[in-house]
């Protein structure tokens, strides 16, 4: 192999790296190691005119192999090995070292110890770069088709869009019926429509669509395969069936908390908002004294979240109480009114104007509740009311299904800490999973509002339409690879591995373990399990990774 | 027909909406009015709940959008006439001129160091000032700078008595050869199939809430100067200090919130984010020296997002920020320039008085100023508050089939919702473009 030529670009990330270490001497230093023939400091290597120093460095000191030393692959590798593409340099000769999550970041008031880490680092990821070899990207071809998990107004919406842009879509549906929480609710806010004025026709237009195929009172049993090309397997009826999809969206939704044991909760003269619209829908509501409690099982030290529809789903049950008579008293007990918006703060207000009235209590004194009254302690009074009432609605939070832990469990994507689906990136990446191909909208993410639901569910159908269009995606080369006259062909490989990527299939020579390369994530634990030492992973080899080791150790 | 889409704004949800359709293989033009695209993301430190540093998570995006092979970006440009109907429209863009050559500028700076003359410099807020000849800001995309021609002296002191012009340093020392003082402004005419509007916000000026002492009292700022104040490329270099001559590192910092927001004399709405971004400001404020302690005065804390509850418990368990549920009637000022503000606590029903180092307003958000000629060009609707019409249940459709919207101009969101809502836009635009 040619003379290898290493370039270092130390990122000061505006003061991330640059407030607490010395970043031109670590760039100082970066230049005296081996094989670097070139090292600067840029304040944002990501920046265009950052971008541009590194092309610059590759043409101007003919460069074979780029290190930058700033953040987190996570959000900027794609970017780095783009630039280096464009320079005429494989992407795989691209080296990432994270010098701001795992040193400055965590060593804010250690300058001199972070400037030697940061140091140390780059020493270690100069001696893997050095044994970096090219690699070829790998391409698969996308099935044509989407399947959306859930038939609520999310996979509804999701459907209908993707459907109409010209894909297959096969929609999963646990229950009998399409229109999952809608089919509970009495009329939305802020629009005052029946909430089955909107959810019919969608069903209906689902239903009628020639390229919707719908699949009721089914689950998913399994899931298999990688972006473009995944194996969902579909129970229902006691039969199981497999669909091939390019694509999988998962709108499985949320469910209204039953408050067991909480306020004298009894369904009865103590009931949630959920089975308050029940009523409302079958005019079945003649109380004229009633109070609602708001954060009833949020906001609470084992429910630490905020479920944010809930105030607004109070304000508008109480005032459809009050529309219908006139004379009814309603009272809101809240922590904090969640109105957020041009249109809810104005529904707030006009509820006030209608007489409802709001009551605020603490989480340290919670409002009590007994047969025929509620007691609050009014913070402004200074003294406790005794609201007589005759009904008590609990506003509680939505909470994530049962089943969403083992459907994450089959797909392989994250939930979050309340075990809410949790997306790539919270600020940027609203409606992907980390996992390629597979996408998320509306409640099954985060309670949300009929009006937010819609767009995530329209936008996750773009998500969606951007494999399906291209009909093609790339897939990352690090992947493992098995040495065929190592392998012993003992399968513990294919046991382990998380993605079904390995496995051992018979050949002359005997059964020999194998890579399914477009399923393969590149983790590793095939490669570090293989009592034979047979697999080997692309760009993490162990004669990189050995170097990278050795030269930490060596100071 | 045109299966090409005109995206109006350059913020996070014009990229988004941009990416999504470019990634799809439509052809995507983003009409951008500012020198670079980017939008008040970019004018961010830093983002709730995760404290991710503002530009970095969003220049990969920004380059993204520009390198890519499917769109067309026109910065410094506006839109200024639209007919036709959806799946069919012209478009007619002004361009306005740079006076440096886009193709030869390599984006050294060196005119920028040279040029003697000052203007103010909006981006950053107004803190300072830059050249006549600049760029917009460090990570500018496209890293092309220009000549701001009210500021420019050759532009704006005519000739000499000799006939000759009074300046022309940048043009002299542009290795490059890129100055161009003979550049004009160009009309440019395109086809597109559907339009996305994403043209954000604007902050509210709270001068007119005299009550709070804004541009009356030094120490007294707005929430986006201070986001230009903690960072690392603004105009202190991320040291943040006051305003008033002493220049001194404050020690308490009183955050204000609901100012010009949720307020009959001013704007009726709640801007939505504004709890979460000073929370935001005051955990970093005690990142920066931990010695700081702040006061966040609120009506009610709107905390529910992802990871907000927990956020603002950290704020308050490790970040030194104390909430005060109240409402400020006045900000007087001490002899030292200490700002000190009277509020009544409103769960105590006690007035009271506090005197603080910083005060930073969080002020609402209101639509563009030319959110209203633009609803005039597209013929769409706006609603009362001037952010662009559109229904709960079709959240991005405009009144006008075709045009669609994402983002802050439709009304308040944070920025996920306006990801998800730029995504969501898109969708809309390949049902009619596909």
């Amino acid at each position: 192999m040619s003379e290898v030529r290493i370039g270092v670009f130390v990122c000061h990330c505006g003061s991330n790296i640059g407030g607490w270490l010395d970043v031109p001497e670590v760039a100082e230093y970066a230049r005296s190691l081996p094989n670097v023939v070139f090292a600067q400091d840029n304040l944002y290597t990501c920046s265009e005119a950052g971008l541009s120093q590194i092309k610059n460095g590759i043409k101007e000191h003919n460069l074979n192999r780029v290190i930058v030393a700033s953040c987190t692959p996570r959000t900027h590798e794609p970017l780095f090995k783009r630039v280096c593409q464009e320079s005429g340099l494989n992407p795989s000769l691209f080296e990432f070292v994270n010098i701001r999550e795992q040193c400055s970041w965590v060593h804010m008031q250690q300058r001199e110890a972070a400037t030697q880490k940061a140091k140390d680092l780059i020493r270690a990821g100069a001696a893997k770069a050095s044994l970096l070899e090219p690699q070829e990207d790998i391409y698969v071809d996308v099935e044509p088709r989407a399947l959306i998990i859930g038939g609520g107004i999310a996979g509804l919406t999701t459907a209908l869009t993707i459907a109409n842009v010209g894909f297959d879509v096969k929609l999963v549906e646990k229950e009998k019926e399409l229109g999952g929480l809608l089919r509970h609710l009495y009329k939305l806010y802020p629009s005052n429509e029946e909430a089955a004025a909107v959810i019919t026709p969608r069903i209906e237009a689902v239903r009628n669509h020639p390229r919707i195929e719908v699949f009721n009172d089914s689950t998913v049993r399994d899931v298999r395969g990688f972006v473009g090309n995944y194996d969902v397997i579909i129970a229902s009826d006691g039969k199981e069936e497999t669909i091939k999809t390019g694509v999988i969206i998962v709108a499985t939704g949320a469910e209204e908390l039953k408050p067991q044991g909480l306020y004298s909760y009894d369904g009865q003269k103590v009931i949630t908002q959920m089975e308050l619209e029940q009523l409302l829908a079958d005019g079945n509501v003649s109380a004229t004294k009633v109070a609602m409690i708001l954060c009833a099982g949020a906001r609470i030290p084992e429910r630490t979240y905020c479920s944010r529809t809930c105030c607004m789903t109070a304000i508008k049950n109480a005032v459809l109480i009050k529309k219908q008579s006139p004379e009814a008293q309603v009272y809101i007990l809240y922590r904090d009114l969640q109105t957020y918006g041009t249109e809810y703060e104005e529904y707030l207000r006009m509820s006030k104007e209608m007489g409802i009235r709001y009551i605020k209590y603490s989480l340290s004194n919670p409002p009590t509740v007994s047969d025929g009254g509620v007691k609050v302690y009014h913070e402004l009074l200074g003294r406790e009311l005794n609201l007589e009432t005759d009904l008590v609605v609990l506003a509680t939070p939505l909470v994530p299904h049962s089943d969403a832990k083992e459907l994450a469990k089959k797909l392989k994507v994250p939930l979050e800490q309340n075990k809410f689906f949790l997306e790539a990136h919270v600020k940027l990446r609203p409606l992907d999973f980390a996992t390629d191909g597979i996408y998320l909208c509306g409640c099954a993410s985060w309670p949300t509002d009929v009006e937010q639901t819609i767009a995530q569910a329209l936008g996750a159908a773009s998500r969606a339409l951007i494999p399906l269009t291209k009909g093609q995606v790339k897939v990352e080369p690090i992947v493992s690879s098995v040495d065929q006259d190592k392998c012993i062909g003992c399968g513990i490989c294919e046991y382990l591995c998380p993605y079904k990527a390995i496995a051992v299939f018979p050949t002359d020579k005997g059964d020999r373990a194998s890579t399914i390369v477009a399923s393969c994530k590149g983790c590793g634990v095939c490669s570090s399990h293989c009592p034979m030492m047979a697999i080997t992973m692309q760009n993490f080899n162990d004669d990189q990774i050995t170097a990278q080791i050795a030269a930490l150790a060596a100071v | 027909m045109s299966d090409a889409v005109l995206v109006i704004g350059g913020g996070i949800a014009g990229i988004q909406a941009s990416l999504d359709l470019a990634d799809m293989g439509k052809h995507v033009y983003l009409v951008e009015k500012s020198p670079s695209i980017g939008g008040r993301m970019a004018q961010l430190d830093k983002t709730f709940p995760t404290n991710d540093c503002s530009i970095c998570i969003l220049a990969p995006k920004m380059a993204d959008c520009y390198d890519h092979s499917n769109t067309t970006i026109l910065t410094y440009s506006e839109v200024k006439e639209i007919t036709g109907s959806a799946g069919d429209f012209t478009v007619t863009v002004l361009k306005k001129a740079r006076y440096v050559d886009a193709k030869k500028c390599t984006g050294c700076g060196e005119c920028t160091e040279k040029c003697p003359a000052k203007a103010p410099d909006l981006f950053n807020m107004g803190l300072g000032t830059r050249k006549a000849a600049y760029l917009y800001f460090l990570q500018a995309v496209p890293r092309v700078a220009l000549i701001d021609r009210e500021y420019c002296i050759r532009m704006t002191k005519g000739l000499t008595k000799d006939g000759k012009p009074r300046c022309g340093v940048c043009k002299d020392v542009c290795q490059a050869g890129a100055i161009d003082f003979d550049q004009q402004d160009e009309e440019i005419t395109l086809n597109v199939g559907a339009i996305i509007i994403a043209t954000g916000f604007d902050p509210y000026d709270p001068t007119s809430l005299t009550e709070y002492g804004y541009r009356r009292y030094k120490n007294v700022v707005t929430a986006m100067e201070y986001e230009r104040l903690i960072c690392a490329s603004g105009p202190t270099g991320g040291h943040l200090k006051r305003l008033s001559a002493d220049g001194r590192d404050p020690k308490t910092i009183a955050f204000i919130q609901c100012v010009g927001s949720r307020d009959l004399h001013h704007n009726k709405y709640c801007a939505s984010v504004c709890c979460m971004h000073s929370t935001k400001e005051a955990i970093l404020a005690n990142e920066h020296d931990p010695e700081i302690h702040s006061y966040i005065f609120y009506i009610d804390i709107r905390a529910s997002g992802k990871g907000f509850q927990n956020y603002v418990a950290r704020a308050e368990k490790e970040y030194n920020v104390t909430y005060i549920r109240s409402r400020v009637a006045e900000i007087a000022q001490d002899a030292g320039e200490n700002p000190v503000i009277w509020y009544e606590d409103t769960n105590s029903r006690q007035v009271k008085s506090m005197t603080v180092d910083l005060v930073v307003l969080a002020t609402c958000m209101v639509p563009r100023t030319d959110a209203v000629g633009l609803a005039a060009i597209t013929h769409t609707a706006l609603d009362e508050y001037k952010f662009f019409q559109t229904s709960p249940l079709a959240p991005v459709d405009t009144t006008i089939p075709g045009i669609f919207a994402c983002g802050y101009c439709q009304g308040p969101m944070d920025i996920p919702e306006s990801v998800a809502q730029a995504s969501a836009a898109a969708a809309r635009a390949a049902e009619i473009v596909s």
